[in-house]
């Protein structure tokens, strides 16, 4: 049942040391305020799932936070590599992770088999791929009809994830548009889901086909405009392209990104996402703001 | 030098190289696109030959026709512009897996010639000199794609004997391989580069340059290639690109500029 609250109360309600934690939203609707929510309680020795570990894993890394990656690409879109993950991995700092890498094929059905309460997902996959040598749990099985030889890795049944959508109303259902990514299949694979929203609203206007997550099906809902930034929400503000690239800079060396992290988010609250997204609005957002 | 040449037409390598990678493309076409040069070049071919290509890019948007590039695979521009948008376990399933793609178009961090894909990493997978983004969608779309068309510049980093990791299986080392793992797809069919167009050997399977860029010689493919390149016996030049085709590909790249500065 959806329990409208603040982001940091939600946190603090299902986060602790050494959990399973996704925050999904496939360039789209990247649940940003509540990374940061969480790098600012310090938890340690997460195990991260993304299918594209971009900012957010890179400041989580970055920052200590985590001790195992399971992911299928991990570059920031359209700029490049990412440099804090990147030394995680090749100098082990701040410390050291564990990676188990996939494809995105394989991290979708993955999704898909934990919303389904299945164990394992199967599919047709990394023919040729070397990444089946170096990762032991992608295994073939053979169809028990046909013989066909496929693939199949293990659900992901995350112990909390993390989205941001739209909107919800005031019952807590959430709709999900656009680019919808894999968010509904990471809120129904996970034990926990906190939704980030950008407004909530008497009703949600929607068509008979909407992306809807019902309210018995999500645990916290959180009203935070802006919340994606610098990743956008569809019908509210545009993706911040310049942001992202500045990224490449400022995580290029450790005592930058350092400085950067405690100014723009360990000495920060949630609420500068509203700020941050102002300059990129569209008409929907400064409608609200100008009531 | 090609690029000499290429200033004296007023047209640049990497101009030559994105035009060239269109004019692959038909109308009929379901492309799944790649970030980057494949984006530019499925874009050109959408916006001059081939106006009713289906444009599928991974985040889920099918039939896209964005007025500028996006940055990354999932700009806002994409689904806006888009016939529908999918969930992405639904586009992997459905469309890909379920053989509904007729190209995928890729670039490529390092490649061999039997197109043969890395984009994992430089040195040991375990400790890494250099660890690259990874795969994402390209080894489905390598095996699941009808064929797949690469385009890339060419260096002796990116274009060498031996990949370091097969993160996307092209012909594999060659002849049958492909059929050998059960792969019922063409694979790699074309390599665009900022010099040349390679195809495979219909036997060999390996890429074998049938086309120059205009200006180019067979020794500047040579220097910018770690393998040792094969020509077609009957090689001939790309055809240098049209006034439309120049034009059409700037004012995407401006559109493309501005867009990306304010945003």
């Amino acid at each position: 049942m959806a329990n409208f609250t603040s982001l940091e109360k939600a946190v603090d309600a299902v986060m602790s040391d050494g959990v399973c934690v996704a925050f999904e939203g496939f360039t789209h609707l990247i649940p940003h305020a509540s990374a940061h929510a969480v790098i600012r309680k310090e938890y340690r020795n997460l195990t991260l799932v993304r299918m594209t570990p971009d900012i957010i894993y890179d400041q989580m890394i970055g920052m200590g936070c985590a001790s195992k990656l399971i992911f299928s690409y991990a570059g920031n879109p359209g700029v490049g590599l990412l440099r804090r993950l990147r030394d995680a991995i090749e100098n082990q700092w701040p410390v050291a992770l564990e990676i188990e890498e996939h494809s995105h094929a394989a991290m979708a059905n993955a999704y898909e088999a934990g919303a389904s309460s299945m164990p394992c997902a199967i599919f047709k996959g990394y023919a040729g791929a070397e990444l089946k040598q170096v990762n032991q749990n992608i295994k073939t099985i053979h169809c028990p009809f046909t013989g066909e030889e496929l693939v199949a890795v293990p659900s992901i049944q995350p112990d909390v994830s993390f989205i941001h959508a739209q909107k919800a109303d005031k019952k807590g259902n959430v709709l999900i548009e656009g680019i919808i990514g894999i968010q509904k299949e990471a809120v129904l694979s996970a034990t926990k889901s906190v939704v980030t929203v950008e407004e909530v609203v008497d009703e949600l206007k929607t068509h008979p086909n909407a992306v809807i997550l019902p309210h018995w099906t999500v645990d916290y809902i959180a009203e935070v405009p802006g919340a994606a930034h610098p990743s956008y929400a569809q019908g509210y503000y545009d993706r911040d392209n310049a942001a992202y690239i500045e990224w490449d800079q400022i995580s290029a060396d450790r005592t930058r990104f350092q400085n950067w992290m405690v100014e723009n988010v360990m000495q920060q609250t949630t609420d500068i996402f509203a700020k941050r997204v102002g300059f990129l609005a569209k008409d929907k957002l400064s409608k609200k703001s100008e009531h | 030098m090609a690029v000499n040449l290429a200033q004296e037409k007023n047209y640049t390598a990497d101009e030559m190289m994105i035009i060239a990678a269109s004019r692959m493309l038909k109308s009929d076409d379901v492309c799944f696109v790649g970030i980057g040069a494949p984006s530019a070049a499925c874009n050109i071919a959408r916006l001059t030959h081939a106006p009713d290509i289906t444009l599928i890019y991974e985040s889920g948007t099918i039939g896209t026709a964005p007025d500028v590039l996006p940055l990354s695979i999932g700009d806002g521009e994409l689904c806006d512009t888009a016939l529908t948008t999918v969930s992405v376990p639904e586009m992997f399933r459905y469309w890909l897996q379920g053989g509904r793609i007729t190209i995928g178009f890729l670039g490529a961090a390092q490649i061999d010639k039997f197109g043969n894909i890395n984009t994992t990493v430089i040195g040991s997978y375990d400790s890494p000199k250099t660890r690259l983004p990874g795969g994402g969608g390209a080894p489905e779309i390598a095996s699941q794609a009808g064929q797949i068309y690469i385009t890339m510049k060419q260096s002796l980093r990116s274009m060498v004997n031996e990949i370091e990791f097969f993160t996307s299986f092209g012909h594999g080392k060659g002849y049958d391989d492909r059929q050998k793992l059960g792969l019922k797809t063409t694979g790699p069919a074309a390599l665009i580069t900022d010099l040349a167009i390679w195809k495979p050997d219909p036997l060999s399977k390996e890429f074998t340059v049938t086309h120059l860029h205009p200006g180019v010689v067979p020794e500047d493919v040579q220097a910018n290639c770690g393998w040792q390149v094969k020509f077609s016996e009957t090689f001939s030049t790309t055809p240098e690109p049209s006034l439309d085709e120049l034009k059409v590909l700037r004012d995407l790249y401006k559109r493309t500029e501005e867009a990306h500065k304010t945003s």
